[in-house]
């Protein structure tokens, strides 16, 4: 009996209506579920790829969620970790649109401020303000910096 | 409408509006009362002496009159107001707000929630505007801002009118010599920005190798609440002590300024050297601290 050579291709099903995240930096697919509060006990059905090849990336992760189209503040904070990232809506399986990310000049309740000092971290009706300056992020009530491993300030 | 928050909102040409305004105050207003019948709230959450005593004595100058909070423990706060309510609240009683608060940023999120200008008395670690102000007032009674060298001595990590004096004489290309205890010298991010800026950082290991070269030596006393080992804080607290023999060998106009209270940074003899300007320093507070008062109340 001759055995059938697997197939080397990568599958993951279509989706009918939903977002597909494409070019994300291999291994952040997880921290882009994070920033979208997609936990084991939430209810989108999901695929997630990690360490897909890819032409432009060598490497990278693709998520797909179903029924869910991102919200603005919700791609603001996926351009922090995946700048490469292509967002797709699909409907009826179609793509209907299909955008880059763009790491917004100011975020707005994206990041947590990681000094205990400001006034952001505190029970005052503020969201926090971060100016990006080149790979820095520097708040805009207190000038503290983030510098590396921003996505673990991400709120 | 105007609020003072950070020295970084304000570019050279409004640094230098406002202590031409301060070096002229008095004459300008002598026997007026420019702010008669406008209202001067002061929100300290924090101790204060020369800040708040010397917003008050300028208001009161300019015929303004003044309105205390009071102590945090009887006013809403102690029920679990917030700031920005506070302000909201307060900024209907008066024309202008001066506001000390414990956390950093306070003061922005201060103008944002308020109708009238905010003006920031030292928000924790963080900014205290007319400080650097009357900082730059002392040294350009002595000489011009521009180019000189400056040593800055003592706690140059958490001292915050180091970092903001530093940025603002980048406006004016100074040369700016470091020398300051292991472990508390300038943050990296401050010795970069102030680089990017134009401004030349040089860091030295002892006082005694760069005086002789100084225009301005700007002393910080260190803070022992950051030493948790009193023994620790004792050793590095003899490690610089500006004396008269140290000044042996020194510019003729160097001037000597100290944001103050001093403890063991400046020996007492100092004081009457013709290159002790930190009594003048404080003095200051007032002139300048009208010209601000005058620059945001209408």
């Amino acid at each position: 009996m001759i055995e059938e050579e697997p197939k080397r291709t990568l599958v993951i099903s279509t989706i009918e209506n939903g977002t597909v995240i494409d070019h994300i930096n291999a291994g952040e697919a997880l921290v882009v579920l994070r920033i979208l509060g997609i936990t084991g006990s939430t209810k989108e059905c999901l695929s997630v790829a990690t360490n897909v090849t890819s032409k432009a990336l060598s490497k990278k992760d693709v998520v797909k969620i179903e029924n869910r189209e991102l919200k603005a503040n919700e791609v603001d904070r996926i351009a922090l970790v995946a700048p490469n990232a292509t967002i797709n809506i699909i409907r009826d399986f179609r793509v209907i649109d299909k955008k880059g990310v763009i790491t917004p000049q100011i975020l707005i309740g994206v990041l947590r401020c990681p000094n205990p000092g400001c006034i952001t971290n505190t029970n005052e009706p503020v969201q926090s303000r971060f100016e990006m300056q080149r790979k820095k992020a520097v708040c805009a009530y207190c000038d503290a910096l983030i510098l590396s491993d921003i996505s673990s300030h991400i709120i | 409408m105007n609020h003072i928050i950070s020295i970084h909102d304000l570019d050279r040409a409004e640094i230098d509006r406002l202590l031409i305004r301060a070096g002229e105050i008095a004459a300008e207003f002598a026997g007026k009362e420019p702010l008669k019948g406008k209202i001067l709230g002061l929100l300290f959450f924090e101790p204060s002496t020369r800040t708040r005593m010397s917003f008050e004595s300028a208001m009161l100058r300019l015929g303004g009159s003044c309105m205390n909070l009071g102590g945090v423990e009887v006013s809403s706060m102690a029920k679990g107001e917030t700031l920005a309510d506070t302000i909201r609240v307060v900024s209907g009683y008066a024309d202008a707000i001066v506001l000390r608060h414990p956390k950093v940023g306070a003061a922005r999120l201060a103008s944002e929630f308020s109708d009238i200008p905010i003006l920031n008395g030292g928000d924790g670690a963080g900014q205290h505007p007319s400080q650097t102000l009357i900082d730059l007032y002392t040294i350009r009674q002595s000489m011009p801002l521009d180019n000189i060298n400056i040593g800055l001595i003592g706690d140059l990590m958490y001292g915050r009118t180091t970092h903001s004096l530093a940025y603002a004489l980048t406006h004016y290309n100074a040369r700016i010599h470091t020398i300051a205890p292991k472990g508390l010298g300038l943050p990296e991010s401050i010795h970069s920005a102030l680089e990017e800026r134009g401004s030349s950082v040089i860091e030295h290991d002892s006082i005694e190798e760069v005086i002789s070269e100084l225009d301005v030596l700007y002393v910080t006393r260190l803070q022992r609440e950051r030493f948790p080992d009193p023994a620790k804080f004792y050793d590095v607290s003899s490690s610089y002590r500006i004396t008269p023999e140290l000044l042996s060998d020194v510019k003729e106009h160097l001037a000597i300024l100290h944001p103050l209270p001093r403890v063991d940074e400046i020996d007492p003899e100092v004081d009457n050297l013709p290159y002790a300007r930190y009594f003048t320093q404080a003095r200051n507070g007032v002139p300048v601290r009208m010209a601000m008062l005058t620059e945001v109340i209408v």
